[in-house]
């Protein structure tokens, strides 16, 4: 960045700007001639659409914060008085509320796709592990985020999300204690969790910016899997790819408008409409859809881990619950280096493919499993024994099915190139 | 800190015991079944309020629910919507009367309602709400609606659905049999009646039109910009298409010349 040949621009102010700071450069070098994979696929779109939703969110939550209140006695009244009397507030505050969630669909589809693809796979390690920083803050933002309102859900999730802490030897207690500034979840909590939200989204965007940034040194991945060798392979990315972009984005916006303006309650749970009343526990706590697999994985572990025949306990069952919801994110981390499978695609990787596609049935299930009782049953066999198989299977795919997959499967043959698989594409097609 | 420590678990479990035990006494009774789905003027995309049944509804909260019920996030000037003009709104407000203060003197006086004035609740606080309903707490209705699953039918349902008790459903003293209130057992006595409140459009005076009419009132003041949000939406879902059709027509021509 900055010094290295200067493009040449018409516009004498542009020009006059540039010349002293290569931002026009800068951007007609990472977005304009870009050299990008010509055969790019829908999936392709959710990055940009991420993005996009990221800065709805940030717009959006600062108008709302310069209305709300974060004080107890206050927070829910305050977010009322925006839904009935802050011109346009219902807009902000469903386009805020659901746009959380329309985030995670982008991001979740968005890492699946990294999956399959094999887009984690080398040189894009870095690359991938970014992206599990930005969704590990996304889930941090969002949570405290829904505890801002202040409603029965608001503060009884934080109160057993924050709980979970406790689950740790000898320092849980006192974390938990730090973390809500008290002995319960009460105003102090709820004044830091504001400050917080206000902060976290921008660390969110510096984060982005490093994601992008490797993403522009190492080129992006395609479906085929293969490097492009050469400029047959890739098309300049204006206006090739931000056509198609814009096309994919307001298609994605139709969606969630449809959810803002004509389902925004939807998503949410009505004991949300309920103020916070710390002597009324809800029937059922669940968290937002998008945390529901992970919730399902910190339920599935029943049973505690010690010394048989013995009172020894060193993993209470809370306390493995903890470990496995965050370790199902963890091991995502370390991807790269349980698949260690040459090709990357799974278009050229059929049991891979159907492993993989098994796990994408098997984190929607967990996240079924999530959103019912605990003691819930389905077709006469307890929830609970189908949510410790799901999680089995889970981590079973990251730490035995990729490991052997990646000495032993075989693959269909690679096309030479990018343009080539294009071709035969077409062919097949015409 | 250890005391409080002890006695927040005990809290804790005391409110399990409470969920456990609630879910099975549900369980025994039968789960509760949810309410028939009723047929409104404001459900679907076009759906809007029926301003007929709106200043109805208002009617018989004022005249029944409003003795037990506030509906604090509502404020009189709100009621244009539902068809009033102002100066029928100022009548409204100066049925009732509200605390303000301190006046110079530094004394709190009554005063006459005025349209800028929130609903005013029946009880001052939740305590002496508590206390005059035998320890059950009437909830303010401003939200009911979005804090109900299916929050409109509930309304409606839970108005209509007391009866002698079903399934050998204990009833203490005091307490009613509802067939839509989770668990059956219901601290608010039945409030609705044939012919307890005067309508002078001719609509029929019967239990279920006033719990028709006053479920229809409280979805409007729970999400009293729906008619705004609705048209708008449907405004931006159109332009939102015309221009990614626009988009795609483009994409596909750009991309024609390339392959
Ligand atoms: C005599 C006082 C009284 C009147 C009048 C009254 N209610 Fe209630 N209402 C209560 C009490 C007390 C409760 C709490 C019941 C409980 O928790 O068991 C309640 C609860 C409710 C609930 C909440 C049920 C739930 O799911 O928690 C609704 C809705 C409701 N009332 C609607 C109405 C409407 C509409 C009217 C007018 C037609 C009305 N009430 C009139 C006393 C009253
Ligand atoms: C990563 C981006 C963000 C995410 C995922 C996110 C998520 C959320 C969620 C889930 C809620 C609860 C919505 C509800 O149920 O009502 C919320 C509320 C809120 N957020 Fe954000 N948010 C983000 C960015 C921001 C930013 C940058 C601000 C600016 C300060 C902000 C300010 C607020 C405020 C004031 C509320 C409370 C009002 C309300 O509940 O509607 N948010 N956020």
């Amino acid at each position: 960045m900055g010094s290295g040949q200067r493009e040449k621009f018409d516009n004498p102010v542009v020009e006059w700007v540039d010349s002293r700071l290569p931002v026009f450069t800068l951007m007609q070098r990472e977005y304009g001639s870009f050299p990008v994979p010509k055969n790019f696929n829908y999936f392709w779109n959710f990055g940009a659409i991420a993005g996009v939703m990221l800065v709805t969110m940030i717009v959006t939550g600062i108008v709302l914060a310069m209305q709300y209140t974060a004080h107890t006695d206050l927070a829910f009244d305050s977010v009322e008085r925006i839904m009935r009397d802050v011109n346009f507030g219902w807009m902000l505050r469903y386009m805020h509320s659901n746009g959380a969630s329309f985030f995670f669909i982008a991001v979740y589809i968005h890492i699946f796709r990294g999956m399959y693809y094999g887009s984690y796979k080398g040189p894009r390690e870095l690359l991938w592990i970014l992206g599990v920083v930005i969704f590990l803050l996304m889930m941090a933002t969002a949570f405290i985020g829904y505890v801002l309102p202040w409603g029965q859900m608001s503060y009884w999730g934080a109160t057993v999300i924050t709980n979970l802490f406790s689950a740790l030897p000898l320092v849980g207690e006192p974390i938990v204690t730090w973390l809500w500034g008290g002995f319960s979840v009460d105003n102090p909590t709820l004044n830091r969790f504001f400050a917080l939200h206000y902060l976290l989204p921008f660390v969110i965007f510096a984060v982005v910016f490093l994601h992008v940034w490797a993403l522009h040194i190492c080129g992006s991945n395609n479906p085929e899997g293969i490097e492009p060798k050469s400029e047959q392979d890739t098309v300049s990315f204006h206006p090739y790819y931000t056509i198609k972009d814009s096309f994919g984005l307001l298609f994605f916006l139709v969606l969630y408008c449809l959810f803002v303006f004509f389902a925004p309650d939807y998503l949410g749970h009505p004991d949300n409409y309920i103020p916070a009343d710390p002597l009324v526990t809800p029937a059922h706590i669940v968290p937002e859809w998008y945390f529901l697999p992970f919730y399902a994985i910190l339920r599935a572990i029943t049973f505690e881990i010690g010394i048989p025949f013995t009172d020894i306990v060193f993993i209470t069952a809370k306390l493995g619950g903890v470990i496995a919801m965050f370790g199902a994110i963890a091991l995502w981390f370390v991807m790269p280096w349980l698949d260690t499978h040459p090709v990357r695609s799974a278009r050229y990787r059929p049991l891979y493919r159907t492993f993989f596609i098994l796990l994408v049935i098997d984190f929607v299930a967990l996240g079924y499993i999530g959103s019912q009782a605990a003691d819930a049953v389905l077709f006469g066999l307890p929830l609970s024994v189908m949510g410790l198989i799901c999680t089995a299977y889970y981590f079973a795919f990251f730490l035995v099915i990729l490991p052997v997959l990646s000495k032993k499967e075989k693959v269909k043959t690679l096309p030479n190139s990018i343009h080539d698989a294009v071709l035969a594409k077409n062919k097949s097609h015409s | 800190m250890k005391m409080k420590r002890t006695f927040s678990a005990l809290l804790v479990v005391l409110a399990l015991c409470g969920v456990v035990g609630y879910s099975s006494s549900a369980y025994a009774a039968g789960d509760t079944p949810h309410p028939p789905k009723q047929d409104w003027s404001f459900s679907g995309m076009f759906g809007t309020y029926d301003k007929g049944a709106l200043q109805r509804g208002l009617k018989v909260y004022q005249n029944v629910c409003s003795a037990c019920h506030g509906m604090k996030h509502l404020r009189y000037r709100n009621l244009t919507a539902l068809g009033y003009n102002e100066n029928q709104v100022k009548n409204i407000a100066a049925q009732y009367s509200v605390t303000d203060g301190p006046n110079d003197e530094g004394e709190m006086f009554e005063r006459t309602a005025i349209p800028s004035d929130a609903f005013v609740s029946p009880y001052p606080n939740e305590a002496a709400a508590k206390y005059a309903n035998n320890g059950a707490y009437p909830v303010d209705l401003s939200l009911i609606t979005k804090a109900r699953h299916s929050g409109s039918d509930y309304v409606y349902g839970l108005l209509t659905g007391y009866s002698e008790p079903e399934h050998g459903v204990e009833v203490p003293e005091g307490k009613y049999y509802n067939k839509y209130f989770p668990g059956h057992v219901i601290s608010m006595a039945p409030p609705l009646s044939d012919d307890i409140v005067a309508y002078d459009d001719g609509t029929p005076t019967t239990t279920e039109q006033y719990a028709k009419d006053v479920a229809h009132f409280l979805t409007w003041a729970a999400d009293p910009y729906m008619e705004d949000r609705k048209r708008i939406g449907l405004r931006v879902i159109i332009f939102l298409l015309v221009f990614a059709g626009i988009m795609y027509a483009y994409k596909r021509q750009l991309w024609a010349d390339l392959h």
